[in-house]
């Protein structure tokens, strides 16, 4: 199986976001590099968006993501409710 | 009467179709082929451009409005960071020498691939990638600005920096990153986004700005750190760009893959190449580092770029055959790079140095294979000899690869005491290259290739030289002459770190900030 990636600043904004996709996929890896985030994870994973808006308190537009993120690999699939990133082999 | 608002919002797909597709109209009083006149030579096949997908359907709408807040925080921290003197906070003043790369190496070609992606999405009959390119080609202008301006503060203060561009299109490392992205854009539009799209945004650009941009958070250079991370923002738009490419080319029809293929190897291999810059900064330049080139490749090509090769094999697409040399490679490219700059430290617009004894302990803990037993030898012996006050300059210009313009310093696959040479004969002129990969793009393609500016070539036939010079005068200087056609300061902008007017002034003002004067 192969590993996907999601890198994200480090900053106050995406501290939610950072538990949320944590908490969402749970064999993900943090790993954590001067300045920014990466979490890897094995095959898929999935940024929810109901599970980030919990944290924050307000709502949340999963394209807010573009303004912290720093790179990602996979194949992307999103909607309103959810970013997916997948390999299929 | 009011117009009637709908009831709901449309989702995100729906929009998305709307906003791209739906502006898009079907020529009438022209021919397609008229309007698009170059898609179809390079020999790929499209039937349904509508089978294109955006997957993070952006609309211009959201674009700006995301556009506007990144630059709004930037800014921000510009400010910030050059109100506070906060070039006297970066680890030591060595640091500033990546600055210097990146601005006269990286930055013009930001602007390159504005003009290229401006090109290829006027280019293309569909909607999707034209809107795509379109933000593309906006992106890679807005970075070339903020890296200008993030780092201008740096040219109040040190050397090197005055006049980057014209520095990019002269001095003779920089004509491989300028290369690079010329064979890009005189390429057809299919060619383009494979090169630069996918190639290099999706496969090689996390090597270029995560670890570096990271380093530089990590040497206290935060105005680099920001505009990195912000354009970085951006790239993963364009790394998904860029796999989208391939998918669509591919699915449109079985005789695209052996296009495509050759592309991939080709671009792989020349991106590659130009990353034995960021392969030395990572290694040798920055003052504390956060991982080694090595490291870096493992993480990012054979981890990552592995599982993108093995999702995209459902296609026919393979592993680029390069990778097996590159691999190879791995333990000696930054050191090789660094003793070749070391040696024309003379005719660089940054400073060089020798490693100090951490230094070397932290490259031999990482480069346990090759570094104790090929390079340390040698870098002991520099040294010494530079506190003789035998600082070695090489001044003999060196024979360069036709295909990636880097001189012939690189080792044979497999035996790093072995200098690789390779040769091509063609219509009477000999050719020469750094490697087999370099040579077989040479040979796809050679009316291409002779045509390239190489700057050794052109020094000796006299064409780097300020207008007037005439050099059959007693005593020519010719080192002294190309500077001042780089528009370098001899003694200023070049040499030994060691020394340098950088190094003093860093040193007096970062203690004039803590001190009162």
């Amino acid at each position: 199986m192969s590993t996907v990636f999601i890198a994200l600043q480090t900053n106050e904004d995406t501290r939610p976001i950072i538990e949320a996709i944590v908490a969402d996929n749970p064999h993900a890896r943090l790993n954590e590099q001067p300045a920014m985030v990466k979490i890897d994870a094995e095959g898929k994973l999935v940024v929810r968006r109901s599970s980030i808006e919990e944290l924050l308190g307000r709502d949340f537009d999963l394209q807010e993501l573009h303004i912290n993120l720093i790179s990602l690999s996979g194949n992307i699939d999103e909607s309103d409710d959810e970013l997916t990133l997948s390999w299929n082999a | 009467m009011d117009m009637q608002a709908s009831k709901k919002k449309l989702g995100l797909k729906e929009r998305y179709q709307v906003m791209t597709r739906g502006l898009d109209w079907t020529p009438s009083y022209q021919k397609m082929e008229d309007i698009y006149p170059y898609v179809a030579y390079e020999g790929i096949k499209i039937h349904d451009w509508d089978k294109w997908e955006d997957p993070f359907r952006l609309t211009m709408d959201a674009y700006w409005k995301y556009q506007a807040e990144k630059e709004r925080k930037l800014y921000a921290i510009i400010d910030a960071y050059a109100q506070n003197n906060g070039h006297l906070g970066v680890t030591d003043a060595r640091y500033i020498n990546t600055v210097k790369l990146f601005i006269s190496g990286i930055s013009p070609l930001e602007y390159v691939a504005h003009r290229g992606f401006t090109h290829v999405g006027r280019q293309f009959p569909g909607a999707g990638p034209r809107v795509a390119c379109l933000m593309q080609s906006l992106d890679e202008i807005r970075h070339a600005q903020t890296q200008v301006h993030s780092i201008s503060n740096y040219n109040k203060y040190y050397n090197g920096v005055h006049d980057f561009h014209h520095a990019h299109d002269r001095i003779w490392f920089l004509s491989v990153p300028k290369s690079f992205f010329d064979d890009a854009i005189t390429a057809g539009p299919f060619e383009f986004m494979v090169a630069i799209g996918f190639s290099f945004e999706y496969v090689l650009t996390n090597l270029l700005f995560v670890p570096f941009v990271s380093g530089a958070a990590y040497n206290g250079d935060m105005g680099t750190m920001t505009f990195g991370f912000s354009a970085q923002s951006d790239e993963a738009r364009h790394m998904t760009l860029g796999l989208e490419v391939i998918k669509f080319i591919l699915e449109q029809d079985p005789d695209n893959l052996p296009i495509v293929q050759r592309w991939i190897d080709k671009w792989t291999w020349r991106g590659y190449r130009v990353l034995t810059l960021v392969a030395m900064m990572m290694d040798y330049m920055l003052p504390k580092r956060t991982m080694s080139w090595k490291e870096a490749w493992e993480v990012y090509f054979e981890e990552n770029g592995g599982a993108l090769f093995k999702d995209l094999a459902r296609y026919g697409i393979t592993m680029p055959k390069c990778a097996e040399q590159i691999a190879l490679e791995k333990d000696h490219l930054s050191h090789q790079a660094w003793s070749t700059f070391y040696n024309y430290g003379a005719a660089t617009n940054f400073h060089t140095w020798m490693p100090d004894e951490d230094e070397m302990a932290w490259l031999t803990a990482k480069y346990p294979e090759s570094f104790d037993k090929h390079y340390r030898p040698r870098y002991e012996y520099w040294r010494e000899q530079a506190a003789k006050g035998n600082r070695f300059y090489n001044k003999t210009l060196p024979m360069l690869c036709q295909t990636c313009q880097i001189p012939l310093v690189f080792t044979e696959p497999g035996d790093p005491t072995k200098i690789c040479y390779r040769e091509v004969d063609f219509k009477d002129e000999k050719y020469h290259f750094c490697s087999d990969h370099c040579k077989a793009i040479f040979e796809h393609e050679p009316e291409k290739y002779v045509q390239a500016w190489m700057p050794v070539h052109q020094i000796y036939q006299g064409n780097c030289f300020p207008e007037g010079t005439d050099p059959t005068v007693e005593g020519f200087d010719p080192l002294a002459a190309v500077l001042k056609y780089y528009h370098l300061e001899h003694g200023r902008d070049n040499l030994d770190f060691e020394g340098s007017e950088d190094q003093k002034n860093f040193d007096e003002w970062r203690g004039m900030a803590t001190k009162n004067v």
